[in-house]
Protein backbone atom coordinates (compact mmCIF):
# COMPACT_ATOMS: atom_id res chain seq x y z
CA UNK A 1 0.00 0.00 0.00
CA UNK A 2 3.04 2.07 0.98
CA UNK A 3 4.61 1.52 -2.16
CA UNK A 4 1.29 2.19 -4.20
CA UNK A 5 1.10 5.64 -2.28
CA UNK A 6 4.43 6.54 -3.72
CA UNK A 7 3.80 5.01 -7.20
CA UNK A 8 0.42 6.90 -7.72
CA UNK A 9 2.00 9.97 -6.72
CA UNK A 10 5.54 9.51 -8.95
CA UNK A 11 3.21 8.94 -11.49
CA UNK A 12 1.33 11.83 -11.52
CA UNK A 13 4.61 13.47 -11.23
CA UNK A 14 5.42 12.03 -14.37
CA UNK A 15 2.51 12.87 -16.75
CA UNK A 16 2.51 16.58 -15.07
CA UNK A 17 5.89 16.73 -17.33
CA UNK A 18 6.06 18.72 -20.29
CA UNK A 19 8.91 16.52 -21.69
CA UNK A 20 6.87 13.62 -21.82
CA UNK A 21 4.64 15.01 -24.25
CA UNK A 22 7.45 16.37 -26.10
CA UNK A 23 8.42 12.42 -26.80
CA UNK A 24 5.30 11.25 -26.98
CA UNK A 25 4.58 13.92 -30.01
CA UNK A 26 7.98 12.77 -31.69
CA UNK A 27 7.28 8.95 -31.29
CA UNK A 28 3.87 9.91 -32.85
CA UNK A 29 5.29 11.74 -35.62
CA UNK A 30 7.51 9.35 -36.20
CA UNK A 31 4.80 6.51 -36.48
CA UNK A 32 3.09 8.59 -39.13
CA UNK A 33 5.94 9.51 -40.70
CA UNK A 34 6.91 6.08 -41.39
CA UNK A 35 3.70 5.62 -43.73
CA UNK A 36 5.37 8.39 -45.79
CA UNK A 37 8.60 6.59 -46.03
CA UNK A 38 7.15 3.77 -47.00
CA UNK A 39 5.35 5.18 -49.94
CA UNK A 40 9.10 6.45 -51.06
CA UNK A 41 10.61 3.31 -50.45
CA UNK A 42 11.39 0.32 -52.92
CA UNK A 43 9.74 -2.81 -50.96
CA UNK A 44 7.54 -3.72 -48.94
CA UNK A 45 5.78 -0.96 -47.47
CA UNK A 46 4.55 -2.80 -44.63
CA UNK A 47 7.32 -3.89 -43.32
CA UNK A 48 8.60 -0.53 -43.41
CA UNK A 49 5.61 0.77 -41.49
CA UNK A 50 6.12 -1.73 -38.76
CA UNK A 51 10.21 -1.34 -38.84
CA UNK A 52 10.36 2.34 -37.94
CA UNK A 53 6.97 2.12 -35.81
CA UNK A 54 8.68 -0.33 -33.93
CA UNK A 55 11.74 1.17 -33.77
CA UNK A 56 10.23 4.32 -32.79
CA UNK A 57 8.28 2.70 -30.06
CA UNK A 58 11.67 1.10 -28.59
CA UNK A 59 13.42 4.86 -29.31
CA UNK A 60 11.47 7.02 -27.83
CA UNK A 61 10.30 4.62 -25.09
CA UNK A 62 14.07 4.34 -23.82
CA UNK A 63 14.19 8.52 -23.73
CA UNK A 64 11.14 9.03 -21.70
CA UNK A 65 12.76 5.88 -19.19
CA UNK A 66 15.96 7.55 -19.01
CA UNK A 67 14.97 11.40 -19.32
CA UNK A 68 12.33 11.06 -16.22
CA UNK A 69 13.88 8.35 -14.42
CA UNK A 70 17.10 10.16 -13.92
CA UNK A 71 15.18 12.91 -12.40
CA UNK A 72 13.05 10.99 -10.10
CA UNK A 73 14.90 10.53 -7.30
CA UNK A 74 17.65 13.19 -7.26
CA UNK A 75 14.80 15.78 -7.31
CA UNK A 76 13.22 14.04 -4.51
CA UNK A 77 17.10 14.76 -2.51
CA UNK A 78 17.71 17.66 -4.41
CA UNK A 79 14.50 19.52 -3.60
CA UNK A 80 14.01 18.39 -0.12
CA UNK A 81 10.91 16.42 -0.50
CA UNK A 82 12.37 13.14 0.27
CA UNK A 83 13.17 14.83 3.91
CA UNK A 84 9.44 14.54 5.28
CA UNK A 85 9.05 11.31 3.27
CA UNK A 86 11.89 9.07 4.76
CA UNK A 87 10.64 10.59 8.35
CA UNK A 88 7.08 8.83 7.69
CA UNK A 89 6.87 5.05 8.69
CA UNK A 90 8.36 4.05 5.39
CA UNK A 91 11.35 1.88 4.46
CA UNK A 92 14.35 3.46 2.20
CA UNK A 93 13.05 0.39 -0.17
CA UNK A 94 9.85 0.61 -0.10
CA UNK A 95 10.55 4.44 -1.58
CA UNK A 96 12.63 3.56 -3.73
CA UNK A 97 10.09 0.53 -5.44
CA UNK A 98 7.57 3.33 -5.53
CA UNK A 99 10.01 5.31 -7.69
CA UNK A 100 10.62 2.38 -9.83
CA UNK A 101 6.89 1.33 -10.29
CA UNK A 102 5.62 4.93 -10.59
CA UNK A 103 7.49 5.15 -13.72
CA UNK A 104 7.30 1.93 -14.65
CA UNK A 105 3.42 2.64 -14.57
CA UNK A 106 3.52 5.79 -16.73
CA UNK A 107 5.70 4.08 -19.27
CA UNK A 108 3.07 1.94 -19.58
CA UNK A 109 0.58 4.26 -20.47
CA UNK A 110 2.57 5.70 -22.85
CA UNK A 111 3.82 2.91 -24.68
CA UNK A 112 -0.08 1.75 -24.74
CA UNK A 113 -1.10 5.03 -26.46
CA UNK A 114 2.22 5.04 -28.63
CA UNK A 115 0.99 1.37 -29.93
CA UNK A 116 -2.34 2.37 -30.38
CA UNK A 117 -1.25 4.94 -33.08
CA UNK A 118 1.37 2.24 -34.38
CA UNK A 119 -1.19 -0.55 -34.72
CA UNK A 120 -3.79 2.11 -36.64
CA UNK A 121 -1.46 2.63 -39.27
CA UNK A 122 -0.61 -0.99 -39.48
CA UNK A 123 -4.18 -1.67 -39.96
CA UNK A 124 -5.05 0.72 -42.78
CA UNK A 125 -2.27 -0.81 -45.05
CA UNK A 126 -3.34 -4.41 -43.68
CA UNK A 127 -6.86 -4.28 -42.15
CA UNK A 128 -5.92 -6.68 -39.36
CA UNK A 129 -4.35 -6.80 -36.09
CA UNK A 130 -1.50 -9.29 -35.83
CA UNK A 131 -0.93 -10.55 -32.43
CA UNK A 132 3.29 -10.44 -33.45
CA UNK A 133 3.60 -7.37 -33.08
CA UNK A 134 1.56 -7.03 -29.75
CA UNK A 135 4.36 -9.54 -28.84
CA UNK A 136 7.34 -7.49 -29.83
CA UNK A 137 5.81 -4.50 -28.13
CA UNK A 138 5.72 -6.83 -25.14
CA UNK A 139 9.74 -7.16 -24.87
CA UNK A 140 9.90 -3.72 -25.96
CA UNK A 141 8.42 -2.85 -22.75
CA UNK A 142 10.31 -5.40 -20.82
CA UNK A 143 14.04 -3.31 -22.09
CA UNK A 144 11.68 -0.31 -20.70
CA UNK A 145 11.25 -1.23 -17.46
CA UNK A 146 15.17 -2.69 -17.45
CA UNK A 147 16.26 0.76 -18.52
CA UNK A 148 14.06 2.30 -15.99
CA UNK A 149 15.53 0.35 -13.04
CA UNK A 150 19.33 1.44 -14.28
CA UNK A 151 17.88 5.30 -14.66
CA UNK A 152 16.28 4.77 -11.18
CA UNK A 153 20.47 3.22 -10.08
CA UNK A 154 22.51 6.11 -11.56
CA UNK A 155 20.01 8.82 -10.10
CA UNK A 156 20.67 7.55 -6.66
CA UNK A 157 24.40 8.89 -6.60
CA UNK A 158 24.67 10.96 -9.84
CA UNK A 159 23.33 14.17 -11.02
CA UNK A 160 20.58 13.57 -13.48
CA UNK A 161 22.86 14.55 -16.56
CA UNK A 162 25.77 12.25 -15.62
CA UNK A 163 22.78 10.18 -14.73
CA UNK A 164 21.62 9.94 -18.72
CA UNK A 165 24.80 10.13 -19.91
CA UNK A 166 25.69 6.63 -17.87
CA UNK A 167 21.85 5.18 -18.50
CA UNK A 168 21.87 5.70 -22.40
CA UNK A 169 25.52 4.16 -22.65
CA UNK A 170 24.25 1.54 -21.04
CA UNK A 171 21.58 0.90 -23.48
CA UNK A 172 24.03 1.19 -26.49
CA UNK A 173 26.10 -1.12 -24.66
CA UNK A 174 23.35 -2.99 -24.14
CA UNK A 175 22.74 -3.62 -27.69
CA UNK A 176 26.05 -4.16 -29.10
CA UNK A 177 27.37 -6.37 -26.15
CA UNK A 178 26.88 -9.17 -28.88
CA UNK A 179 30.05 -7.93 -30.41
CA UNK A 180 31.89 -9.26 -27.63
CA UNK A 181 31.12 -12.84 -28.89
CA UNK A 182 33.49 -12.09 -31.90
CA UNK A 183 35.96 -10.27 -29.60
CA UNK A 184 36.15 -13.27 -27.20
CA UNK A 185 36.56 -15.79 -30.77
CA UNK A 186 39.28 -13.94 -32.01
CA UNK A 187 41.43 -13.23 -28.46
CA UNK A 188 44.16 -15.02 -28.18
CA UNK A 189 45.63 -14.16 -25.04
CA UNK A 190 43.95 -16.38 -21.94
CA UNK A 191 43.93 -13.95 -19.14
CA UNK A 192 42.65 -11.09 -22.18
CA UNK A 193 39.95 -13.82 -23.12
CA UNK A 194 38.57 -13.97 -19.76
CA UNK A 195 38.30 -10.84 -18.89
CA UNK A 196 36.42 -10.30 -21.83
CA UNK A 197 34.05 -13.23 -21.31
CA UNK A 198 33.72 -12.01 -18.06
CA UNK A 199 32.75 -7.95 -19.15
CA UNK A 200 30.26 -10.34 -21.05
CA UNK A 201 28.37 -12.07 -18.95
CA UNK A 202 28.18 -8.74 -16.38
CA UNK A 203 26.89 -6.11 -19.48
CA UNK A 204 23.57 -6.77 -20.34
CA UNK A 205 22.64 -8.21 -23.74
CA UNK A 206 19.75 -6.94 -24.74
CA UNK A 207 19.37 -7.92 -27.71
CA UNK A 208 17.31 -10.53 -26.42
CA UNK A 209 14.47 -8.06 -26.15
CA UNK A 210 14.88 -7.45 -30.16
CA UNK A 211 12.20 -9.21 -31.96
CA UNK A 212 11.32 -6.69 -34.46
CA UNK A 213 13.19 -8.61 -37.66
CA UNK A 214 11.41 -11.34 -36.78
CA UNK A 215 7.80 -10.18 -36.43
CA UNK A 216 8.32 -7.91 -39.37
CA UNK A 217 9.62 -10.87 -41.33
CA UNK A 218 7.35 -13.05 -39.73
CA UNK A 219 10.15 -15.62 -38.33
CA UNK A 220 9.38 -18.28 -36.38
CA UNK A 221 10.74 -17.97 -32.73
CA UNK A 222 10.82 -21.02 -30.50
CA UNK A 223 8.33 -20.23 -27.33
CA UNK A 224 11.45 -20.79 -25.08
CA UNK A 225 13.34 -17.54 -26.34
CA UNK A 226 10.56 -15.63 -25.53
CA UNK A 227 10.46 -17.38 -21.97
CA UNK A 228 14.22 -16.69 -21.78
CA UNK A 229 14.02 -13.45 -22.75
CA UNK A 230 11.16 -12.43 -20.05
CA UNK A 231 13.04 -14.52 -17.60
CA UNK A 232 16.39 -12.42 -18.87
CA UNK A 233 15.05 -8.98 -18.18
CA UNK A 234 12.88 -9.90 -14.62
CA UNK A 235 16.27 -10.90 -13.63
CA UNK A 236 18.59 -8.06 -14.47
CA UNK A 237 15.46 -5.70 -13.70
CA UNK A 238 15.66 -7.21 -9.68
CA UNK A 239 19.55 -7.34 -9.69
CA UNK A 240 19.98 -3.71 -11.12
CA UNK A 241 17.11 -2.75 -8.21
CA UNK A 242 19.55 -4.51 -5.40
CA UNK A 243 22.26 -2.80 -6.73
CA UNK A 244 19.77 0.76 -6.28
CA UNK A 245 18.78 -0.01 -2.62
CA UNK A 246 21.90 -0.87 -1.35
CA UNK A 247 23.91 2.32 -2.47
CA UNK A 248 20.03 3.99 -1.12
CA UNK A 249 20.24 2.06 2.27
CA UNK A 250 23.04 3.90 3.97
CA UNK A 251 23.07 7.36 1.90
CA UNK A 252 23.07 10.54 4.11
CA UNK A 253 20.58 13.05 2.96
CA UNK A 254 22.29 16.32 4.13
CA UNK B 1 8.13 11.90 33.54
CA UNK B 2 8.91 9.22 31.02
CA UNK B 3 11.69 10.19 28.14
CA UNK B 4 9.84 10.15 24.72
CA UNK B 5 13.10 11.69 23.12
CA UNK B 6 16.71 10.37 24.15
CA UNK B 7 20.24 11.03 22.34
CA UNK B 8 23.55 10.03 23.90
CA UNK B 9 26.55 10.62 23.11
CA UNK B 10 25.56 11.66 18.97
CA UNK B 11 28.33 12.25 16.94
CA UNK B 12 28.57 13.30 13.05
CA UNK B 13 30.86 14.15 11.05
CA UNK B 14 31.28 15.50 7.23
CA UNK B 15 33.59 15.14 4.64
CA UNK B 16 33.73 17.96 2.67
CA UNK B 17 35.56 20.06 -0.08
CA UNK B 18 36.96 19.23 -3.02
CA UNK B 19 39.87 17.61 -1.34
CA UNK B 20 37.61 15.75 1.42
CA UNK B 21 38.48 16.88 4.96
CA UNK B 22 36.35 15.63 7.54
CA UNK B 23 34.76 18.23 9.81
CA UNK B 24 33.02 17.11 12.96
CA UNK B 25 29.88 18.95 13.21
CA UNK B 26 27.90 16.97 16.36
CA UNK B 27 30.14 16.54 19.03
CA UNK B 28 28.84 13.85 21.36
CA UNK B 29 25.59 15.14 22.21
CA UNK B 30 23.22 13.77 25.18
CA UNK B 31 19.81 15.29 26.29
CA UNK B 32 15.95 13.73 26.76
CA UNK B 33 12.73 15.05 26.02
CA UNK B 34 10.18 14.26 28.47
CA UNK B 35 6.48 13.82 27.13
CA UNK B 36 3.99 16.33 27.34
CA UNK B 37 6.55 19.38 27.00
CA UNK B 38 7.48 21.86 24.49
CA UNK B 39 11.35 21.12 24.34
CA UNK B 40 13.40 24.32 22.47
CA UNK B 41 16.46 23.34 20.90
CA UNK B 42 18.49 26.76 20.69
CA UNK B 43 22.05 27.42 18.96
CA UNK B 44 23.32 29.72 16.26
CA UNK B 45 23.49 28.54 12.55
CA UNK B 46 25.76 25.93 12.17
CA UNK B 47 25.44 25.20 15.47
CA UNK B 48 24.02 21.20 14.46
CA UNK B 49 20.20 21.90 15.50
CA UNK B 50 19.22 20.92 12.05
CA UNK B 51 21.90 17.50 12.10
CA UNK B 52 20.60 16.33 15.06
CA UNK B 53 17.27 16.65 13.69
CA UNK B 54 18.26 14.65 10.90
CA UNK B 55 20.25 12.28 12.62
CA UNK B 56 16.95 11.46 15.01
CA UNK B 57 14.63 11.12 12.16
CA UNK B 58 16.59 8.70 9.81
CA UNK B 59 17.84 11.18 7.02
CA UNK B 60 21.65 11.00 8.17
CA UNK B 61 23.38 8.17 10.09
CA UNK B 62 25.11 8.84 13.13
CA UNK B 63 29.01 7.86 13.53
CA UNK B 64 28.47 7.48 16.91
CA UNK B 65 25.79 7.67 19.66
CA UNK B 66 22.09 6.47 20.01
CA UNK B 67 19.01 7.57 19.88
CA UNK B 68 15.72 6.29 21.27
CA UNK B 69 11.95 7.48 20.01
CA UNK B 70 9.42 5.98 22.90
CA UNK B 71 12.00 3.37 23.85
CA UNK B 72 12.29 2.19 19.94
CA UNK B 73 15.45 2.64 18.25
CA UNK B 74 14.59 5.53 16.10
CA UNK B 75 14.71 3.88 12.55
CA UNK B 76 12.40 1.70 13.63
CA UNK B 77 8.71 2.15 12.37
CA UNK B 78 6.86 1.62 15.61
CA UNK B 79 9.08 5.20 16.28
CA UNK B 80 7.80 6.89 12.98
CA UNK B 81 4.26 6.09 13.37
CA UNK B 82 4.06 8.15 16.55
CA UNK B 83 6.33 11.34 15.24
CA UNK B 84 5.34 14.22 12.86
CA UNK B 85 8.29 15.99 11.16
CA UNK B 86 8.27 19.87 9.66
CA UNK B 87 11.68 20.57 7.41
CA UNK B 88 13.09 24.29 7.73
CA UNK B 89 12.09 25.61 4.36
CA UNK B 90 10.25 23.02 3.47
CA UNK B 91 9.80 21.93 -0.42
CA UNK B 92 6.92 19.98 -1.22
CA UNK B 93 5.29 18.36 -4.42
CA UNK B 94 3.77 21.73 -6.35
CA UNK B 95 2.14 19.87 -8.73
CA UNK B 96 -0.20 18.59 -6.05
CA UNK B 97 -3.44 20.48 -4.24
CA UNK B 98 -2.96 20.84 -0.44
CA UNK B 99 -5.47 18.61 -0.14
CA UNK B 100 -3.98 15.86 -2.93
CA UNK B 101 -0.71 16.82 -0.92
CA UNK B 102 -2.38 15.52 2.76
CA UNK B 103 -4.20 12.79 0.70
CA UNK B 104 -0.42 11.37 0.09
CA UNK B 105 1.13 11.53 3.06
CA UNK B 106 -2.45 9.78 4.84
CA UNK B 107 -2.15 7.09 2.42
CA UNK B 108 1.81 6.56 3.83
CA UNK B 109 0.34 5.90 7.47
CA UNK B 110 -2.66 3.14 5.82
CA UNK B 111 -5.40 5.44 7.36
CA UNK B 112 -9.22 4.27 6.25
CA UNK B 113 -11.11 6.54 3.50
CA UNK B 114 -13.36 8.02 6.76
CA UNK B 115 -10.76 8.94 9.20
CA UNK B 116 -8.72 10.19 6.12
CA UNK B 117 -11.01 12.26 5.25
CA UNK B 118 -11.73 13.94 8.28
CA UNK B 119 -8.12 14.05 9.63
CA UNK B 120 -7.20 16.18 6.00
CA UNK B 121 -10.72 18.72 6.83
CA UNK B 122 -9.37 18.87 10.64
CA UNK B 123 -5.88 19.61 9.93
CA UNK B 124 -6.83 22.32 7.05
CA UNK B 125 -9.23 23.90 8.98
CA UNK B 126 -6.64 23.59 11.91
CA UNK B 127 -3.91 25.29 9.84
CA UNK B 128 -6.44 27.76 7.97
CA UNK B 129 -6.02 26.38 4.53
CA UNK B 130 -9.88 25.33 3.97
CA UNK B 131 -10.58 27.35 0.88
CA UNK B 132 -6.94 26.50 -0.59
CA UNK B 133 -7.68 23.03 -0.39
CA UNK B 134 -7.88 22.38 -4.21
CA UNK B 135 -5.43 25.15 -5.17
CA UNK B 136 -1.90 23.91 -6.41
CA UNK B 137 1.34 24.05 -3.97
CA UNK B 138 3.04 26.35 -6.60
CA UNK B 139 0.78 28.99 -6.00
CA UNK B 140 1.04 28.94 -2.25
CA UNK B 141 2.66 31.86 -0.54
CA UNK B 142 5.58 30.62 1.84
CA UNK B 143 3.02 31.33 5.04
CA UNK B 144 1.19 28.87 3.55
CA UNK B 145 3.37 26.18 2.41
CA UNK B 146 4.60 26.29 6.11
CA UNK B 147 0.92 26.08 7.55
CA UNK B 148 0.40 22.87 4.91
CA UNK B 149 3.76 21.41 5.91
CA UNK B 150 2.41 21.73 9.45
CA UNK B 151 -0.54 19.64 8.45
CA UNK B 152 1.15 17.03 6.86
CA UNK B 153 3.60 16.92 9.91
CA UNK B 154 0.09 16.18 12.13
CA UNK B 155 -1.46 13.91 9.16
CA UNK B 156 -0.87 10.73 11.70
CA UNK B 157 -2.43 12.44 15.03
CA UNK B 158 1.28 12.38 16.48
CA UNK B 159 2.69 11.98 19.73
CA UNK B 160 6.29 13.84 19.27
CA UNK B 161 6.05 16.67 16.51
CA UNK B 162 10.03 18.00 15.39
CA UNK B 163 9.34 21.30 14.35
CA UNK B 164 12.30 23.03 12.29
CA UNK B 165 12.48 26.33 12.28
CA UNK B 166 9.11 26.60 12.09
CA UNK B 167 8.35 30.20 12.63
CA UNK B 168 11.20 31.71 10.25
CA UNK B 169 9.55 33.47 7.65
CA UNK B 170 6.46 34.28 8.86
CA UNK B 171 4.52 37.40 9.28
CA UNK B 172 3.52 38.75 12.52
CA UNK B 173 0.44 37.37 12.24
CA UNK B 174 1.82 33.82 10.85
CA UNK B 175 3.86 33.56 13.83
CA UNK B 176 1.52 34.01 16.48
CA UNK B 177 -0.97 31.92 15.02
CA UNK B 178 1.65 28.96 14.36
CA UNK B 179 2.41 29.63 18.50
CA UNK B 180 -1.32 29.07 19.45
CA UNK B 181 -1.06 25.83 17.36
CA UNK B 182 1.99 24.48 19.39
CA UNK B 183 0.69 25.85 22.73
CA UNK B 184 -2.86 24.01 21.47
CA UNK B 185 -0.81 20.85 20.84
CA UNK B 186 1.09 20.86 23.96
CA UNK B 187 -2.48 21.19 25.80
CA UNK B 188 -3.55 18.20 23.97
CA UNK B 189 -0.96 15.98 25.40
CA UNK B 190 1.65 16.14 22.46
CA UNK B 191 5.14 16.73 22.58
CA UNK B 192 7.12 19.37 20.70
CA UNK B 193 10.63 19.47 19.76
CA UNK B 194 11.06 22.53 18.34
CA UNK B 195 14.06 23.89 16.48
CA UNK B 196 14.85 27.67 16.71
CA UNK B 197 16.84 30.87 16.92
CA UNK B 198 14.07 32.97 17.48
CA UNK B 199 14.86 33.60 20.88
CA UNK B 200 11.56 35.39 22.13
CA UNK B 201 9.31 32.64 20.67
CA UNK B 202 11.18 29.73 22.71
CA UNK B 203 11.30 32.11 25.60
CA UNK B 204 6.68 32.65 25.68
CA UNK B 205 5.95 28.96 24.81
CA UNK B 206 8.70 26.62 25.71
CA UNK B 207 8.83 24.44 29.02
CA UNK B 208 12.92 22.96 28.85
CA UNK B 209 15.64 24.04 26.66
CA UNK B 210 19.01 22.90 25.13
CA UNK B 211 21.73 25.20 23.47
CA UNK B 212 23.74 23.95 21.21
CA UNK B 213 27.05 25.47 20.17
CA UNK B 214 29.48 24.43 18.09
CA UNK B 215 27.92 20.55 18.08
CA UNK B 216 27.97 20.41 21.69
CA UNK B 217 25.22 21.20 24.05
CA UNK B 218 26.48 23.75 26.78
CA UNK B 219 22.93 23.97 29.01
CA UNK B 220 19.99 22.61 29.56
CA UNK B 221 16.98 22.48 31.63
CA UNK B 222 13.85 24.40 32.78
CA UNK B 223 13.60 27.92 31.20
CA UNK B 224 12.71 29.29 34.42
CA UNK B 225 15.77 28.31 36.21
CA UNK B 226 17.95 28.88 33.32
CA UNK B 227 16.52 32.65 33.54
CA UNK B 228 17.08 34.55 36.39
CA UNK B 229 13.98 36.94 37.85
CA UNK B 230 16.82 39.34 39.10
CA UNK B 231 15.79 43.31 37.93
CA UNK B 232 19.09 44.20 35.92
CA UNK B 233 18.52 47.77 35.13
CA UNK B 234 15.15 49.55 34.71
CA UNK B 235 14.07 51.34 31.39
CA UNK B 236 12.95 54.59 31.99
CA UNK B 237 11.40 57.34 29.03
CA UNK B 238 10.88 61.10 30.37
CA UNK B 239 10.74 64.82 29.55
CA UNK B 240 11.22 68.06 31.05
CA UNK B 241 14.93 67.28 32.57
CA UNK B 242 18.14 68.54 31.11
CA UNK B 243 21.24 66.43 29.80
CA UNK B 244 22.85 67.99 33.21
CA UNK B 245 20.04 67.08 36.03
CA UNK B 246 20.47 63.27 34.39
CA UNK B 247 23.86 63.31 34.78
CA UNK B 248 24.81 60.58 37.37
CA UNK B 249 21.77 59.02 37.44
CA UNK B 250 21.78 56.17 34.35
CA UNK B 251 23.05 55.52 31.06
CA UNK B 252 21.09 57.64 28.22
CA UNK B 253 20.09 55.08 25.66
CA UNK B 254 18.25 57.64 23.08
CA UNK B 255 16.51 60.87 23.01
CA UNK B 256 14.18 61.82 20.83
CA UNK B 257 13.76 66.38 21.22
CA UNK B 258 12.70 66.39 25.11
CA UNK B 259 12.27 62.82 25.07
CA UNK B 260 15.18 60.42 27.10
CA UNK B 261 15.36 57.17 27.62
CA UNK B 262 18.03 55.82 30.40
CA UNK B 263 18.79 52.40 31.70
CA UNK B 264 19.21 53.00 35.24
CA UNK B 265 21.11 50.44 37.42
CA UNK B 266 20.24 51.29 40.72
CA UNK B 267 17.04 51.38 42.94
CA UNK B 268 17.88 53.88 44.98
CA UNK B 269 18.61 56.11 41.60
CA UNK B 270 14.72 55.57 40.37
CA UNK B 271 13.79 56.82 43.96
CA UNK B 272 15.83 60.05 43.16
CA UNK B 273 14.62 60.33 39.47
CA UNK B 274 11.09 60.18 40.33
CA UNK B 275 11.67 63.02 43.15
CA UNK B 276 13.50 64.97 40.46
CA UNK B 277 10.64 64.64 38.01
CA UNK B 278 7.95 65.52 40.43
CA UNK B 279 10.53 69.01 41.72
CA UNK B 280 10.66 69.85 38.30
CA UNK B 281 7.26 69.24 37.05
CA UNK B 282 9.04 66.94 34.34
CA UNK B 283 6.99 63.66 33.21
CA UNK B 284 7.84 59.95 33.02
CA UNK B 285 6.30 58.06 29.87
CA UNK B 286 6.97 54.53 31.05
CA UNK B 287 9.41 52.78 33.53
CA UNK B 288 10.04 49.37 33.04
CA UNK B 289 12.31 46.83 34.78
CA UNK B 290 14.39 44.46 33.02
CA UNK B 291 14.76 41.64 33.81
CA UNK B 292 17.50 38.80 32.24
CA UNK B 293 15.81 37.09 29.22
CA UNK B 294 16.45 33.96 27.34
CA UNK B 295 18.35 36.27 24.94
CA UNK B 296 20.56 37.69 27.04
CA UNK B 297 21.65 34.03 28.52
CA UNK B 298 22.05 32.69 25.06
CA UNK B 299 24.48 35.61 23.37
CA UNK B 300 26.51 35.09 26.58
CA UNK B 301 26.79 30.93 26.07
CA UNK B 302 27.70 31.27 22.72
CA UNK B 303 30.16 33.90 23.19
CA UNK B 304 31.72 31.65 26.15
CA UNK B 305 30.97 28.86 23.80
Amino acid sequence: MKIKAIALNTFKEAIRDRILYLLFFFAAVSVIFSRLLAVLTVGDRVKIVKDVGLTAISLFGVLMAVLIGTGLVYKEIDKKTIFTLISKPIHRWQFLLGKFFGLVLTLFVMTALMSLIFLLTVFFHTFKIEAGLLLAILFIFIELILITAVAILFSCFSTPILSSLFSLSFFLIGHFSWGFETLIQRTKSAPLKLFVQGLYILLPDLENFNFKTEVVYGLTVLPKYYLFSALYGLAYTAFILTLAILIFKRRDFV
Amino acid sequence: MAAVLKVENLRKSFKLGFVPKKREILKGISFSVEAGEIFGYLGPNGAGKTTTLKCALGLIFPDQGQIEIFGHPHLSLQAKERLGYLPENPYFYEYLTGAEFLDFYARLFLLEKKEKEERIAGLLRLVGLEREAHLPLRKFSRGMLQRIGLAQALINDPELVFLDEPLGGLDPLGRKELRDVIVRLKEEGKTVFLCSHILQDIEMICDRVAILVGGRVISQGALQDLVSEKILYTEVTLSGLSASDLEGLGEPVSSHGDRVMLKVFQEDNIERLVALVHDKKARIHSLVPRTETLEDIFVKMVRQG
